[in-house]
């Protein structure tokens, strides 16, 4: 995986002193809040319900033992022994004093990580498939190009004050794992016929209070004009994006009253000037960061796993994923316990979870969009004991992509925007479908709770998603169904009239009850739905 | 300082400048009234303003200001790389709601002097302008980047 050199490390300690100015400054007086809350924003600094939350980027979902050990660190020095990892592969501290935030930046910087560009009107930091590296079905690492693309969008002097936040996703399979037409821009790393890499570009997704699917605006460009492009996009959308309304200020908005037609014609007119600029970095600079993403020392080992233990069998069913080399798997670390707090984790078990990597992954880790983490590269002779291990810290969940894998954002409980909470919600729900042994019996099925409109539990992207609103100031939960977030990318419509908590989770079983009933072989439960529609669905909910 | 002006800050105004030839003292006219009029040789960009109306004209102006009535629109920095990457070398001028904060993007997007609303402290705005020894992207400083240091032969 990527390592600082001196520049790099060098960028992120200025930050942390221009920082620890900014707070101090704010501390005396000297900046009111005005003025200080953008410049708290760009290092990942929000104010929420009750303390300051801290959002630390994980570039790319990737991270190395050492820089989760001292994730966990942070957790019990500055928080109350907790993190909350999130759907942008980032991880979240609740309770932060503005006195310690420069003390942490300090202790992030330590370990070749920051918080730069985690929040505010800026590029933010790059998601990406969490299988990167690892899937049997990818064209090549897509990490690479998410690297150049953090470098390049970092204190970037054109686009740190845009008109709304903007986030970029790079795959480089056909699967998407990312999410990736639901971001400002997606790219997917592609070959063309000549075998030639390049990148295809998306503009225009988001979730939010207008939910979009990005259309395609390049189908391919060349690599080395990767950033060019991608600065082109990004100077129009500073340019011509609203401005007036936060709530239409997204790129989605400008895409979508321009036409995408209309937009590709801009940044293909600012992409032909750019390119007789020149601001592509050398060509030597993408070779030098994909040498850090070579394939660690695979060895040929057993491929064949002894299931006797039933219980095993079910979580190497449930969540490991098909390695590119056929002595390994991808396995998935449950953050989804029933009854838990979806993505949250403990600094004990950060600490179990980094020596696992340590030991058994090639110390490399992942966070995934669903709030879970992963070990890329586990041998399978290996696979039992970090099964065992996992177990018994609470961490061997068998729920990947079941109903107990539910994405939620943090709701009530924290967020200042929030209208409703999303994580009792979301625990309830989980111990009520294990409680049942429904869970197995349904397979896969997405679902999602935001709690409120803008969507950072991506329910417009759920098999099933709920939006919890405020009625009266009675706490209410909207119905939606048939979202995807993956390749077969599609947003989920509301079944109607909402319900109060006990009434939502009724209809979450009753919508599954219409599936069983319906469904046909292999079908998952959006398969059934698109087959079907919504009609049966809305005839059990409210017939 | 006596030149009727409806429009534009004054030399004395500008708090820092990187320049060593003389502040023009010109009335400063809108982005309009300089692609209709012959002879003005300093004009002022608003935020809504499409900075490329102004390139026939370049030869002949002397400054452009940059208006920023709220820091947090960032348009005059696409405007102000978009002048520089049309060769423009005249004084290109930031002024409004700038704040310490802002400085050193601002100068990596060509802008030459500063005339901020509220007067700047003097120390923290040097320690501003010198925030980045290296850095990542290729602006309109031509300053060598990260990348181009790390593959220097």
């Amino acid at each position: 995986m990527y390592r600082y050199d001196q520049y790099d490390q060098a960028m992120v300690e200025a930050r942390v002193e221009e920082f620890r100015d900014q707070a101090r400054r704010r501390l005396e007086g000297k900046l009111s809040e005005d003025q200080f809350k953008p410049l708290r924003l760009m290092n990942g600094l929000y104010l929420q319900l009750h303390a300051y939350m801290l959002r630390v980027a994980i570039p790319y979902g990737t991270l190395n033992s050492r820089q989760m050990e001292a994730l966990a660190m942070i957790a019990e020095k500055y928080d109350r022994g907790y993190g909350h990892f999130t759907t942008r592969q980032n991880i979240q501290y609740n309770w932060i004093r503005l006195e310690d935030a420069a003390d942490a930046l300090a202790d992030l910087a330590s370990v070749e990580m920051h918080a730069i560009q985690t929040s505010g009107n800026c590029i933010r930091n790059i998601s990406s498939d969490h299988f990167a590296g690892a899937a049997a079905d990818e064209v090549i690492d897509p990490r690479p190009y998410a690297e150049l693309l953090r470098q390049w969008s970092s204190f970037h002097p054109e686009f740190t004050y845009l008109p709304r936040k903007f986030k970029i996703a790079v795959i480089a399979s056909e699967k998407d794992r990312a999410a990736m037409r639901l971001h400002d821009i997606g790219i997917r790393i592609v070959r063309n016929d000549a075998g030639e890499v390049g990148a295809q570009f998306y503009a225009g997704g988001g979730m939010g209070r207008t939910p979009m699917i990005a259309p395609l605006i390049r189908d391919f460009v060349p690599i080395d004009q990767m950033i060019t492009y991608a600065e082109a996009a990004l100077r129009v959308y500073n340019r011509y994006g609203r401005r007036d309304n936060k709530y239409k200020a997204r790129i989605k908005i400008l895409v979508h009253e321009l036409g995408a037609e209309e937009y590709i014609r801009q940044v293909e007119e600012e992409f032909a000037h750019l390119l007789s600029v020149g601001v592509e970095p050398p060509r030597e600079e993408l070779a030098r960061i994909a040498a850090h993403f070579t394939d660690p020392p695979f060895a040929d080992g057993p491929k064949t796993i002894d299931r006797s233990d039933p219980d095993f069998a079910l979580w190497v069913d449930r969540n490991t994923h098909r390695h590119k080399h056929d002595a390994y798997v991808s396995a998935v670390i449950s953050l989804k316990p029933v009854g838990g707090i979806p993505g949250d984790a403990t600094a004990d078990q950060m600490r179990i979870v980094a020596r696992l990597a340590k030991l058994y992954s090639f110390d490399e880790l992942r966070v995934m969009h669903t709030q879970n983490l992963l070990l890329p590269h586990v041998a399978i002779k290996d696979l039992k004991a970090v099964w065992t291990a996992l177990d018994a810290a609470g961490l061997g969940a068998p729920n990947m992509d079941t109903i107990e894998d539910i994405i939620a954002c943090p709701g009530l409980d924290y967020c200042s925007l929030a209208n409703a909470r999303s994580i009792p919600l979301a625990q309830r729900i989980s111990e009520r479908f294990a409680e049942t042994g429904r869970t197995d019996v349904v397979g896969e099925l997405k679902l999602k709770i935001s709690g409120c409109i803008n969507a950072c539990g991506h329910h417009h992207a759920g098999h099933i998603g709920i939006l919890g609103v405020d009625k009266k100031g009675v706490e209410n939960y909207q119905l939606s169904l048939g979202g995807s977030e993956a390749e077969d990318v599609s947003l989920a419509k509301i079944t109607g009239p909402g319900f109060d908590e006990d009434g939502v989770i009724a209809a979450v079983e009753k919508v599954t009850d219409v599936y069983l009933a319906a469904r046909a072989d292999g079908e998952r439960f959006l398969d059934t739905y698109r087959r079907i529609g919504m009609e049966p669905f809305k005839e059990a909910l409210y017939g | 300082m006596g030149n009727a002006r409806d429009l534009g800050t004054s030399p004395d105004e500008v708090q820092f400048r990187f320049r060593d030839d003389e502040p023009v003292d010109h009335g400063t006219v809108t982005v309009d009234a300089c692609c209709d009029q012959t002879n003005a040789t300093a004009v002022r960009i608003e935020p809504g303003d499409d900075a490329r109306l102004i390139l026939p004209f370049l030869y002949r102006l002397a400054l452009v200001e940059v208006n920023f009535p709220v820091f947090g629109d960032g348009r005059g920095y696409s405007a102000a790389r978009i002048l520089r990457e049309a060769g423009f070398t005249g004084e290109l001028r930031a002024v409004g709601d700038i704040g310490i904060d802002q400085l050193s993007h601002m100068r990596r997007c060509g802008f030459d002097s500063f005339a901020p609303d509220k007067r700047l402290d003097e120390d923290a705005a040097r320690r501003a302008f010198a925030t980045w020894e290296n850095v990542y992207q290729r602006a309109a400083d031509a300053r060598r980047t990260i990348a181009d240091k790390r593959h220097e032969a």
